[in-house]
């Protein structure tokens, strides 16, 4: 009996069930094991630093010693902080961030959601997240976070457009928006009629997958795109006030983010859980699939954070030039080549 | 046709959906009550925001997705942002605001009213007492079919409106 058959038996809360459950599992493993991978060890060999090694060996326990840390520190709110908007910001993003892993599929069945809409479904949840910085800046009352909580806002508008205007160009060429369609259309997928690897859309969308790449570091703020939390002038910016737990979201939302982010580009550019060689509907798939997927996450991420520990900061006024002169008319033109060349061939 | 009579006449009533509709509602009113009693510009907002989700749950509850989502990118993700956006850079204060004032609340009552007439007439109007299917979800590719074949002028005259905006707008804020 095939894992799809047991899986059909189950009664419909039970397989919201699971996949809920799925879906927390994959949004925080990998965000710890990003955090561990590649914010405590590579960027430490590429320091010339150990990184934590006492904790456990070479030092794996540290995350859980870091979030003990973090639990038991006092959840101080500021005296004329707007308490409830204060209280909930770190929500707003981290929900933001679990509503769009719902949309990455790890598997011929092993989905979220299942919708026609996916990416688009994807997007939309994910502007929520400045809803979330906007309240955090303005009710921490504090000058420092409010700046930042603008800065973060204006940048992630602008950010925002190139990284919708790059998907277009992959969901023009695979003719659909459901994520897993895109998969499989990339599997099955053939350039000048060899189909030996399929056709991964970085290879006929790379012009997309760099501008992706781009919009993607600068909405998860990581330098060079890190002027809302420039930690020499805005001390955190709009992350300032926060301590304890819910100083902890937002740095969970950080890495979370960065993994889930990952997770839809390496659907919409890398294949997904495709592998060249075996078929991407097999069974097998449901298991293997979600192992591909984290491969292809830790290597985007790496690239990530690589930029990230590398780059020195934008100014404000280079980060909008970027976005608004550079990246979108670029866009804008990929989507017209890819518009056309869909039409001729 | 009473509502009694409705109901023994249509054993197929969508109840799990009538009650949700009832509670996406209720908080829709409530949050709705808040955005214009509140005396703070940033919490009127962000009650509008709890407003706009409420109306993308009711698309969804009819079976139109696509509209939903659109809802929650355009009215929550850029709309409401930008508001915020706007207030926080002009006047961020924390607490009441004093200059939210009482003196222009008849004149929106007004206005108020008068959509609400305006709308209700032109649903009840153009629906009557017929019934929507909610079995078959709108498909993606029904909705695109039918804007860019039926609806294709409504379609570009809105696009050459929005592209008339967004010139005026430069041309508003250049200095020279």
């Amino acid at each position: 009996m095939s894992s799809t058959q047991v899986f059909a038996e189950l009664a419909y809360w039970q397989q919201t069930g699971i996949r809920v459950g799925a879906a927390l599992a994959a949004v925080l493993l990998v965000a710890g094991a990003l955090v561990y991978m590649h914010l405590f060890k590579a960027v430490s060999f590429m320091q010339s630093r150990l990184g934590p090694m006492e904790a456990g060996p070479y030092g794996s326990l540290q995350l859980l010693a870091e979030v003990g840390k973090h639990i038991q520190k006092e959840d101080i709110f500021p005296t004329k902080a707007d308490r409830f908007v204060f209280g909930a910001a770190p929500f707003v993003v981290l929900a933001s961030t679990f509503l769009l892993v719902v949309v990455v599929p790890a598997g011929p069945d092993a989905w979220f959601i299942d919708s026609e809409l996916g990416i688009y479904l994807g997007l939309a949840v994910s502007s929520v997240s400045v809803l979330g910085i906007l309240m955090a800046g303005w009710g921490s009352s504090n000058k420092y976070s409010l700046l930042g909580g603008l800065r973060a806002t204006g940048q992630l508008i602008a950010y925002e457009l190139p990284l919708i205007l790059a998907v277009v160009g992959v969901v023009i060429q695979a003719g659909t928006m459901n994520m897993a369609d895109i998969v499989y259309a990339q599997a099955n997928g053939e350039i000048f009629g060899l189909g030996i690897v399929g056709n991964p859309y970085i290879l006929t969308q790379g012009v997309a997958f760099v501008i992706f790449l781009i919009a993607m570091q600068a909405e998860l703020a990581q330098a060079p795109f890190d002027m809302p939390v420039a930690e020499s002038e805005l001390v955190t910016g709009y992350m300032t006030e926060y301590s304890g737990m819910r100083f902890l979201l937002f740095f969970i939302g950080e890495f979370a983010t960065a993994g889930v982010f990952a997770a839809v580009a390496s659907v919409l550019f890398l294949g997904g859980w495709y592998v060249p060689g075996i078929d991407p509907t097999a069974d097998v798939m449901n298991l293997l699939g979600p192992l591909v997927m984290l491969v292809k996450i830790v290597g985007l991420t790496f690239l990530v954070f690589w930029t990230r520990f590398t780059m020195p900061r934008f100014r404000e006024d280079q980060l909008q030039r970027l976005a608004w002169k550079f990246l979108i008319p670029i866009a804008l033109a990929n989507i017209v080549v890819t518009g056309v060349l869909k039409v001729a061939f | 046709m009473s509502l009694l009579a409705a109901l023994s006449a249509d054993a197929d009533l969508y109840v799990a959906q009538n009650v949700f509709f009832a509670v996406i509602a209720a908080a829709m009113i409530f949050s709705a009550v808040r955005v214009v009693t509140t005396g703070n510009v940033v919490h009127a907002a962000l009650w509008l925001v709890v407003v706009l989700a409420g109306v993308a749950a009711q698309f969804i509850l009819l079976g139109s997705e696509f509209v939903a989502v659109t809802q929650v990118l355009v009215y929550i993700g850029a709309v409401v942002v930008l508001f915020l956006f706007g207030v926080m850079l002009t006047r961020a204060s924390l607490g009441d605001d004093e200059s939210v004032g009482d003196e222009k609340r008849g004149m929106a009552a007004v206005v108020g009213v008068l959509l609400f007439a305006v709308m209700a007439i032109a649903l009840i109007d153009s629906f009557e007492d017929g019934r929507l299917v909610i079995e078959n979800p709108q498909s993606v590719n029904a909705v695109s079919d039918a804007i860019f074949s039926q609806y294709i002028v409504a379609f570009e005259a809105v696009s050459v409106l929005l592209l008339a905006a967004l010139i005026g707008a430069i041309v508003v804020a250049r200095k020279d």
